[in-house]
């Protein structure tokens, strides 16, 4: 007799754990990758499952393998159709050298080609290594859509604490009524009666006959009563709650960046990861994000992402430019009251002498009543980052904002050289809910 | 033909299967199996699984449970990634060289298709695993599992007690060691595996219990105290090395002087998982053409039978003709010879020679041309052979030219292939010669021995690489993995390169000389 065993339900991540093992083991490579991917890929992809292709170093399994470039080998190969004894073939790929590798294909294949799909959860946790946020915003921000149990009827399985109290016995009393389940009342007259005859001292002929009528009665009414339950598994009813997405309303967010030839690869970098810091927070928030990217230099524009990343432009630097440019988009296409307002601005802090006052103006007086938050982010070299750190000192645009950041909470700032500075801009934003971030 | 309006012997009509029709076709199947085919099995356990389960099999070597390692991890993702995206699909079956014999059934097959592949796997390999010698010889079906159980606990013990950072480097040195990790010549020193294992086991639960912390502060005995007494002991100790040894990893596990007894014990672990898959390596056409071999002939026996319909037989046939296909070399699709192909027509070929041998075949094949005794003549090759030998002893002139082979030289330093033999009178004996050597592990895997430790010095450690046909060693490869060598013996290893025939040294290194 054969032993046939249905393994289809038992566990199936057995392999999860050596998973994990070997991301831990290519983790190096892996960040090398994803941070590539960050500066090359749209703001709004950087959370979805990659592919990754890694190179195989610190992953490999080595053995001792004949070198494929060396000696003398015979090879017996099927359908010849023309060649003869001491036919001259010319190899493939004329290098000499690499040889046929034939056999051995599937082999090499495996150490060139070493694709595979990470998880979003998985390039999160890549994302936020250095970024150095506190667990509770790692966690916050991977957690995909919010949902919110409603109730929704009832159902007839679920766990005990949902059982719906006056639906079961509603549906028992029913239950009972059409099985006609005898009642405890009826049984105890019957008792009584037997209990009366039964104290006879001498029964007659008519009340002994009664007696054992009355016993039968009672017994099967006994039984009756024990095969209808008063409660049975099928009238009890649990609430039913069914996930709804929290209702989520629409988000705006405005990358704001000087693209003037200060700007350099890697502040262009450091200015990407701010923004996707953001996108990620809103994207928790919010249903339907759109991104607006406004680059500037003594004039502001409207680009796409890419033109935003990855071309430069000569000019000078007038940031309120860009502060005008996005008020006319707000206006023409983000009524602040079907929106929430996201802005953030990265800048190497130069500006063309008197127009941060502009800057000021257009902050205080137009767009800050509008916006639910706004970062701005000043890159700065590694070497001056010791230096400014800690003073209200420095460039015009700097010291005009920090009156901005008094009179605004919803106005963070900060200076960042490395990609751990990035997070103390946001930190309001992810410490409260956004009702209590709105102006005050 | 006639008959087959008659439907009432058949197995099963729908394409569905469920397990009723699964029990009632594999009693069919058996009973051509063993009865008429004469096949001697394990007793039979099929699992259904899902097709994530299939890749979870696949990435464990195809073990029902393997001790946990990255690299498993790294097998899993390539696999997944490559299912995922279709680039593969996956074996309808994966059968476990066990007793009871495993064989795993994808549940997305057609009833047809379970049929196919409960006789191939269930009946087929499960018979040459029972019956074929280097089986019989060097793996312990019934040990199997349970012995993966315990290296799936032991190693897991250890990564509980020493921590993962501590065993995760035994076992990556142990894996970079795996291909000389096996005893090809000599048989494995055994005295009953299990109970070897039950001594280890006892004595490391031993020395736990009986440690006292007491001993650490006993005097120790000086080195020099005696060293007549050293010196004998050593010269003793290395006419019991036993020298040469091919088994780097049990050389290293018995004579290594760092390795801690739990390490010891997973250099073995990752050894009898070598050990075990050996022979499989060894037997890939053999093993392919035997299944596929019993899976054609019971589908024709049981539709002669009336037990299969027409459209049954069909789907059956579909899929074992993609399963023996063979492209020509200069097909796109070609990625060698296949075992299946190969396999399959090389028993078709013996049935052949059995029943209706031509004047060539009992030229060749005086011993059983015409003996009308197929299935003993098979039954006898799958039992006594392997790959090597047994394309040496039954590739026939009339299959060569079937597959209208050709042996191909290929000197390195040369810009061209040399056409070294076709499939003529002239041809076909020494192309029936590289084709088997070309299945010889022993000749294809670099021979690299230990020679000489110097107990007496420094320890260093001396293996020599017999160079054959001046085919050397990847050095990239080759010094990573003499890394690993280094991590297990603790003391420097030298590599030599000796040429075969004329004692030539080709290259020398040494750990000593590799950076990090």
């Amino acid at each position: 007799m054969p032993n046939f065993i249905d393994r289809r339900l038992n566990p199936k991540d057995k392999s999860l754990s050596n998973r994990q093992r070997f991301l831990r083991r290519a983790r190096v490579e892996l960040k090398r990758v994803i941070n590539e991917k960050i500066s090359t890929e749209k703001i709004t992809d950087v959370d979805a499952g990659h592919a990754i292709s890694l190179p195989v170093s610190g992953t490999s399994e080595p053995s001792f393998s004949p070198d494929r470039g060396t000696g003398r080998r015979e090879y017996v190969l099927p359908g010849n159709r023309e060649f003869v004894l001491g036919d001259r073939l010319p190899k493939p790929g004329a290098g000499g050298g690499a040889g046929a590798g034939k056999g051995g294909a599937a082999d090499l294949e495996l150490e060139d080609d070493f694709r595979f799909v990470l998880s979003r959860e998985e390039v999160l946790d890549l994302f936020f290594e250095d970024l150095e946020l506190p667990d509770m915003v790692k966690s916050s921000l991977k957690e995909a859509i919010a949902f919110k149990p409603r109730r929704a009827g009832f159902t007839t399985a679920g766990a005990p604490t949902n059982i719906n109290v006056g639906r079961s016995m509603r549906n028992s009393f029913g239950r009972r009524i059409a099985l006609r389940r005898p009642k405890q009342a009826d049984l105890d007259a019957i008792a009584d009666e037997i209990a009366v005859l039964e104290a006879e001292a001498k029964p007659s002929a008519v009340s002994s006959e009664r007696l054992a009528g009355l016993r039968r009665d009672l017994e099967v009414l006994q039984r009756r009563r024990k095969l209808v339950a008063y409660i049975d598994p099928v009238d009890i009813r649990f609430n039913r709650f069914e996930p709804m997405p929290v209702p989520n309303s629409n988000a705006v967010m405005f990358c704001l960046m000087d693209v003037s030839g200060s700007m350099g690869e890697r502040e262009k970098d450091l200015a990407k990861r701010f923004f996707v810091l953001l996108h990620l927070f809103l994207k928790r928030r919010y249903e339907r994000i759109d991104i607006v990217f406004i680059r500037h230099t003594h004039q502001a524009h409207e680009v796409d992402e890419e033109t935003f990343f990855h071309s430069t432009q000569s000019g000078g630097t007038v940031v309120s430019t860009a502060l005008e440019e996005m008020r006319r988009i707000i206006e023409e296409r983000y009524p602040s009251r079907d929106w929430n307002i996201y802005a953030a601005q990265a800048s190497d802090g130069d500006n063309l002498t008197g127009d941060s006052e502009n800057c000021v103006n257009l902050l205080n007086n137009e767009l800050m009543k509008l916006c639910q938050y706004y970062a701005y982010v000043e890159i700065l070299d590694e070497r001056e980052s010791a230096i400014f750190r800690s003073t209200d000192n420095g460039t015009s645009l700097w010291r005009s904002y920090r009156l901005i950041g008094k009179n605004w909470r919803n106005f963070q700032m900060t200076r960042i050289a490395k990609p751990g500075d990035i997070y103390p801009v946001f930190h309001q934003l992810f410490a409260k809910q956004p009702k209590t971030a709105k102006s005050g | 033909m006639n008959k087959r309006a008659d439907t009432s012997n058949l197995l099963f009509q729908s394409s569905e299967w469920n397990f009723n029709t699964l029990y009632r076709t594999y009693d069919a199947i058996k009973e051509i199996a063993i009865d008429e085919l004469g096949l001697d099995v394990y007793p039979n356990q099929l699992e259904i699984i899902s097709s994530e389960q299939m890749l979870d099999a696949y990435s464990s070597n195809g073990m029902p449970l393997i001790y946990r390692h990255w690299s498993f991890g790294k097998h899993f993702v390539y696999e997944e990634h490559h299912y995922r995206k279709g680039h593969r699909g996956l074996a309808y079956e994966l059968v476990i060289n066990s007793n009871p014999c495993i064989t795993y059934l994808m549940e997305e097959n057609t009833m047809s298709m379970q049929t196919l592949v409960t006789s191939h796997a269930a009946f087929g390999h499960n018979h040459f695993f029972k019956n074929n010698y280097l089986f019989k010889q060097w793996t312990d079906a019934d040990a199997i599992l349970n012995y993966m159980e315990f290296a799936k606990g032991y190693i897991a013990r250890c990564e509980e007690r020493y921590g993962l950072a501590a065993v995760e480097p035994i076992i990556d040195a142990a894996h970079a060691l795996m291909e000389q990790a096996v005893f090809r010549y000599n048989r494995p020193p055994r005295n009953s595996p299990l109970k070897e294992r039950e001594r280890v086991r006892d004595r490391l639960e031993y020395e736990e219990r009986a440690f006292s912390d007491l001993w650490r502060t006993l005097p120790q005995r000086k080195a020099d105290e005696d060293p007549t007494e050293t010196e004998r002991d050593l010269s003793e100790r290395k006419k019991t090395l036993n020298l040469p040894e091919e088994n780097l990893l049990y050389f290293i596990e018995k004579n290594s002087i760092i390795l801690e007894p739990w390490q010891r014990e997973i250099l073995r672990i990752v050894r009898v998982v070598a050990q075990y898959f050996y022979p499989q390596r060894q037997t890939k056409v053999m093993n392919e053409g035997c299944a596929t071999f019993v899976h054609y002939t019971i589908m024709n026996m049981m539709f002669d039978k009336g037990q299969l319909s027409e459209g049954n037989l069909l789907e059956m046939l579909h899929s074992h003709s993609n399963v023996v296909f063979q492209p020509g070399f200069d097909d796109p699709r070609f990625s060698g010879l296949n075992p299946y192909a190969l396999g399959f027509a090389m028993m078709q070929d013996i049935e052949r020679i059995c029943t209706k041998p031509t004047a060539e075949d009992r030229d060749w094949f005086p011993e059983f041309a015409g003996n009308g005794d197929w299935r003993g003549t098979l039954l006898d090759a799958w039992a006594n052979h392997r790959d090597e030998s047994f394309i040496l002893q039954y590739l026939s002139p009339a299959l060569i030219r079937k597959f209208r082979l050709f042996a191909l030289e290929d000197e390195t330093k040369e810009n061209h292939y040399r056409v070294a033999s076709i499939h003529n009178e002239r041809g076909y004996e020494s192309i029936r010669s590289t084709l088997a050597r070309s299945y010889d592990i022993g000749v294809n895997q670099p021979n690299i021995q230990v020679v000489d430790v110097d107990f007496r010095g420094n320890r260093h450690l001396h293996l020599q690489h017999t160079v054959r046909d001046s085919i050397v060693l990847d050095e990239h490869a080759r010094s990573a993995t003499l890394r690993h060598v280094r991590r297990l013996w603790g003391y420097d290893v030298s590599l030599v390169g000796v040429e075969a025939g004329s004692d030539k040294t080709l290259y020398e290194t040494s750990s000593s000389k590799l950076a990090g």
